[in-house]
């Protein structure tokens, strides 16, 4: 079984950065891809936390440091590029992840969604590695920033990093982008050490709720 | 006969409309698994959603549970569902209201054909359209942008 509260969390709070390009996405096409890139998350949040609890509760009345999911998916969108290389780095190993548990329901149904996602922001980093000076520029300097998330996808799991590291590589050597050298890890999420990035996005996914304590539409 | 009011139940289920895709029954779609009896004598719809975040599913539920008070409503995930559950009648619907239908879900590259003229011509726009289950496409003869169910 896939650990529930991890990777639920996970689902989650990825969901919820991509559902804030929702009205500000670099075009309509976009603005509707992160939409439902967001919304197959959400969907598979759901299914997961619902294993764990009230997936409300979990979601709505929880403090950031009960929260597992890895720090990489709490990083802000920042640039296009930013959101581009999260997606990239996350989702190539969520598909993994899923694809090593072809008996959980969540993930059975998952692994054909995240194709998608995982095609999703390969065709971009391409795209962007490939365009303009500046595109590369800033996939380079995405790429910098989101990198020393990477290793801690891989604690406890270690034998996710070869499929994760052959999808992730074939994209970026074919949008000519390098993996950073060197690039100090950083990790703690899955025991509740986040960035300060968290709080601020758990403070806008949970005011609602929170002020209104038991509403409904 | 100890099925009958199960076979009501099934058919009334399955003539309900997808409420993104009304022109789609719920049987249509394959979105209905199973109509059974319950230990105690009730009777259970079983229902899978297309997408994991499908939030059409919301919607299904009321409408299941006004169309039949009393059923219970389970959500199943397991098999996955795959647009080859999309029956021929449904395939036909969906063309007929400008929607292309999917291909079979064995990864083979098959042309998108317009439905509108029938063109082979046509190009992907964008993998996400309307909806999650659908791409969106363009016809490069008529020229007319249309949705196509994409294969999962």
């Amino acid at each position: 079984m896939i650990e529930a509260l991890e990777i639920g969390d996970d689902c989650l709070v990825l969901s919820q950065r991509l559902a804030e390009w929702v009205t500000r996405a670099p075009t309509l096409e976009e603005d509707i891809a992160l939409a439902n890139l967001s919304l197959d998350l959400l969907g598979q949040a759901r299914a997961l936390l619902s294993r764990a609890g009230d997936e409300d509760e979990l979601a709505y009345l929880r403090d950031p440091e009960g929260f597992r999911n890895c720090l990489l998916v709490e990083q802000p969108n920042g640039d296009f590029a930013h959101t581009v290389v999260r997606h990239l780095l996350y989702t190539a190993f969520l598909h993994a992840l899923y694809t090593s548990h072809p008996g959980d329901e969540v993930a059975a149904k998952g692994v054909k969604e995240l194709a998608y996602h995982r095609d999703y922001a390969a065709l971009w980093t391409v795209r962007l590695g490939r365009g303009t000076e500046e595109s590369h520029r800033r996939m380079a300097k995405a790429l910098e920033t989101l990198w020393p998330f990477t290793d801690e996808l891989f604690e406890g799991r270690p034998e996710l990093r070869e499929p994760w590291a052959a999808h992730v590589s074939r994209a970026l050597d074919t949008a000519g982008l390098a993996v950073p050298a060197n690039a100090p890890q950083r990790s703690g999420g899955r025991r509740g050490e986040h960035t300060e990035h968290l709080t601020e996005l758990l403070r806008e996914l949970q005011s609602l709720h929170r002020e209104h304590l038991g509403a409904s539409w | 006969m100890v099925t009958e009011p199960v076979e009501r139940a099934r058919a009334v289920a399955a003539a309900i409309p997808d409420p993104e895709l009304p022109v789609v029954t719920l049987g249509d779609l394959g979105i209905l698994r199973d109509v059974r009896h319950t230990p105690d004598g009730g009777i259970e719809v079983l229902i899978t959603p297309t997408y994991s975040g499908c939030p059409a599913m919301d919607a299904i539920r009321d409408d299941l549970r006004r169309a039949l008070p009393g059923v219970t409503i389970t959500t199943v995930l397991s098999p996955p569902w795959t647009t080859d559950w999309i029956t021929e009648e449904g395939r036909r619907k969906l063309r007929e209201h400008g929607i292309s239908p999917p291909g079979r879900a064995v990864m083979v590259a098959l042309t998108v054909r317009c439905p509108r003229c029938g063109s082979p011509r046509t190009r992907l726009v964008s993998r996400y359209s309307s909806t999650a289950c659908k791409a969106h496409y363009v016809c490069r003869d008529c020229l007319e942008p249309f949705d196509h169910v994409k294969e999962i």
